[in-house]
């Protein structure tokens, strides 16, 4: 058992228990303790006076490629880089090689996740056998091996009475589906937003519409069914409106946004910068309105990275040829303060509940709060610390991010899984550890 | 023309270059093509050069014109197709460039498929990287062909209205000629199926004419292009009879036009699909004349790229080799 941590005079922000407040928070057998308890003999006492001490954040959606790809991550190298992004939760999707469509496949990613001990991973099974879309995977032995949802991410559960049949079946075992919703015969061959700006570069488009009348067919299923739809990296100001308007006719459906689409347009892929290509492309400045607003006005649940690493020398290459996805874990934070807080649109304290409280939530992870009793899954960082973004510096095994040489504004110091430090940039544990022996 | 007209390194497009610097490829072209008149059709100008002509899909027309552009001013020049280099081995475009950079070249003219591809190498090696068609970008060399025709034809381009006809979605052709056409002051407008037109090519700068008829009453100039076979393979026309029928260009369509206009093709024709060979040989066509152009612009390209001066263009082309 870890010893007891004091996080001393920080900004404690739990927007599960609408906490915002300075003041010490007591970890004791990797739990947190009651507010009247007293440190036991050995605490380790940080100073968190001027940062930010809020739940573990927790991730819906990360590729960490292994099986299969191990030069581009690991499930321990994915883990030890959302530590250092202050994620304490993440959830691996399952389109691996092979893919994570057995109860043995969900049990090793559980397996390696918890042998990593940074991250807690959680398997994200496959649909579909092989993510063919064509046969259901064994769905209640993959939850019973520890799968907390089920997705083709990558691909889109095309056929529809296969959807159907999805959304009818998970309910007996109370997980969300996670949907990618692309209609692949309206993005066939396109590589980026289609636009003015693939116009001019001579690019295939892939046009918002492939996005929009995805979403619409998944929401009228998930209305015939009432299963859970849970709509994966939401770009199109169409998908916003579907997701509005669905919910409002009481459809079980919940949507997130990733970093990059919050921040960037297609814009970013002029000069053929394959670390702008990623699926869903960088949309229209209107688009990246409409997501935002949409995360403002609760018609997206929560962020996402759907962090994707690729090799460099997969990325170095022809924009055509080059495979889509960047990565996110250790920006993500960063990023959405930038454009989400200092830009005015929400407070820390939302962009805290959309990053943890919220995504535990929609998986239904025990995750995402500080109340007494809770595992002590913290995140630690200083929301005022400026950094530039060196790609060669991260955790994570590569380098394909879109925000290269950016200056960002806040920072992970410390994170805690279970009360264990798992990611500490200025090694304030060790520090704390060797001032009380 | 001025002095004081400089170039980059590379010509990977003409969305980049000004319209000063259109001119002068156009007003250096203009000696060179005297050259290619002589007995002996061969200036020192780019003596000791070497040039690779880099070319990863077939192309006849544009590889043998930067031949001859590059052997009339004495450079040593090599050819590499796709087909029996290591290229179709998996070696990749970037170990495949410093490879040859490692030759010590000092330009490359490349085709490729691949959109961006040109700008990929020319970030990538030393050498002068001349953009001879990447993907559905650019095509530079033949918008200044282009240019070039239209102006020995109409004595500037500037007021002129031209409509490119057919395939534009997956023309590379046009977008060269759109960028070059619109900053020398021309009017420029795009006339095809729907299926064809990229979405956002108004914000281009362009008007998009749904029938043809409209195109040929408003045009001074049509840029015929051609239609590719596996655009109907792939949908994108239900059949090259039907194409014909709407959008091809007939006598009986030209005479009806309101006043003379003047055609061009990047070729190959598809003789009877998007031209009618009555067009092509006829007295409207300029097609023929665009090719013996391509050679004086691409002199002019190359040239230029290797430092030569604008204003010392007819100078160079008085020096006799030894």
């Amino acid at each position: 058992m870890s010893r007891p941590i004091l996080l001393k005079g920080g900004r404690v922000i739990d927007p599960s228990q609408q906490l915002d407040a300075v003041r010490d928070l007591l970890i004791v057998d990797g739990r947190v303790a009651g507010a009247s308890d007293r440190p036991p003999d050995g605490t380790a006492v940080i100073d968190c006076a001027g940062l930010v001490v809020a739940p573990g954040l927790v991730d819906l959606h990360v590729h960490l490629r292994e099986p299969g790809d191990e030069h581009k991550e690991t499930i321990a190298s994915g883990a030890r880089a959302a530590a250092a992004g202050g994620f304490t939760s993440v959830c691996a999707m399952p389109n691996t090689r092979p893919p994570i469509d057995d109860p043995a496949a969900v049990g090793f990613v559980r397996a390696e996740g918890e042998r990593a001990g940074f991250a807690r991973v959680y398997p994200v099974g496959a649909v579909s056998v092989q993510l063919a879309g064509e046969e259901m995977t064994e769905i209640g032995e993959l939850v019973a091996a520890g799968a907390i949802a089920v997705s083709d991410d990558g691909r889109p559960v095309w056929d529809s009475g296969l959807l159907r049949r999805t959304l009818e079946y998970i309910q007996t075992f109370e997980i969300p589906y996670f949907s990618h919703s692309e209609d692949l015969g309206l993005s066939a061959g396109g590589v980026m937003n289609e636009g003015p700006v693939s116009t001019s570069l001579g690019l295939r488009g892939i046009p918002a519409a492939a996005e929009d009348a995805a979403v619409a067919r998944d929401c009228a299923i998930a209305e015939l069914t009432g299963g859970h739809l849970h709509i994966l990296h939401v770009s199109t100001r169409g998908a916003v409106r579907l997701i509005r308007a669905a919910r409002e006719r009481g459809v079980r459906v919940t949507a997130e946004v990733t970093p990059h689409h919050l921040a960037l347009t297609d814009e970013a892929v002029r000069g053929y910068r394959t670390e702008a290509k990623m699926n869903p492309p960088l949309r229209s400045a209107a688009d990246v309105q409409a997501v935002r607003d949409g995360l403002v006005e609760d018609v997206i649940d929560c962020i996402a990275t759907d962090h994707a690493p690729h090799h460099y020398e997969d990325k170095e290459r022809e924009f055509d040829d080059a495979p889509f996805g960047v990565i996110g874990l250790e920006t993500a934070l960063a990023v959405c303060i930038r454009e989400m807080v200092t830009s005015g649109r929400m407070t820390l304290p939302e962009l805290i509940d959309r990053m943890s409280c919220r995504p535990a939530r929609i998986a239904g992870l025990a995750a995402g709060t500080l109340s007494e009793g809770s595992a002590a899954d913290v995140m630690i960082c200083d929301p005022e610390e400026r950094w530039v973004c060196e790609p060669e510096k991260f955790l994570s095994l590569s380098r394909n991010t879109p925000f290269a040489g950016q200056e960002l504004l806040g920072r992970v110091a410390l994170t805690l899984v279970g009360g264990r430090p798992v990611f500490d940039r200025g090694g304030r544990v060790a520090a704390a550890a060797a001032e009380k022996s | 023309m001025s002095a004081t007209v400089t170039f980059g390194k590379d010509l990977t497009g003409l969305e980049q270059l000004s319209a000063e610097q259109i001119k002068t490829i156009l007003d250096v072209a203009e000696p060179f093509k005297e050259i290619s008149e002589r007995p002996i059709k061969k200036v020192p100008v780019l003596r000791g050069k070497t040039i690779v002509n880099l070319f990863y899909e077939p192309s006849t027309r544009t590889r043998v014109s930067f031949e001859f552009a590059e052997k009339r001013l004495s450079a040593d020049t090599v050819n590499i197709s796709a087909t029996g280099s290591s290229v179709v081995k998996g070696e990749n475009l970037v170990d495949t460039a410093r490879n040859l950079e490692a030759m010590r070249i000092d330009m490359v003219v490349m085709r490729h498929g691949s959109s961006g591809a040109a700008q990929f190498l020319a970030d990538r090696i030393p050498s002068n990287v001349i953009n001879a068609g990447d993907g559905q970008h650019e095509h530079p060399t033949q918008a200044l062909l282009d240019m070039l025709t239209i102006r020995d034809h109409r004595e500037r381009i500037a007021g002129r209205k031209v409509c490119i006809v057919g395939d534009i979605l997956h023309s590379r052709v046009a977008r060269s000629n759109i960028y070059g056409l619109l900053k020398l002051g021309a009017e420029v407008a795009v006339c095809g199926p729907r299926t064809l037109i990229p979405h956002g090519i108004e914000d281009l700068g362009v008007q998009v004419f749904k029938r043809i008829e409209e195109a040929i009453e408003w045009a001074d100039v049509l840029n015929v292009l051609r239609l590719q076979l596996e655009r109907m393979k792939a949908g994108y026309i239900p059949s090259l009879r039907e194409y014909n029928r709407f959008f091809g260009i007939s006598m009986a369509r030209l005479e009806r036009a309101p006043h003379d206009i003047l055609i061009l093709h990047p070729g190959p024709m598809n003789r009877g699909v998007e031209i009618d060979s009555h067009v092509a040989d006829g007295p409207h066509s300029v097609i023929l004349q665009q090719v013996t152009n391509g050679v004086a612009v691409r002199m002019a390209v190359l040239y230029l790229l290797a430092g030569g001066q604008p204003e010392r263009a007819e100078l160079a082309k008085r020096e006799r080799g030894s």
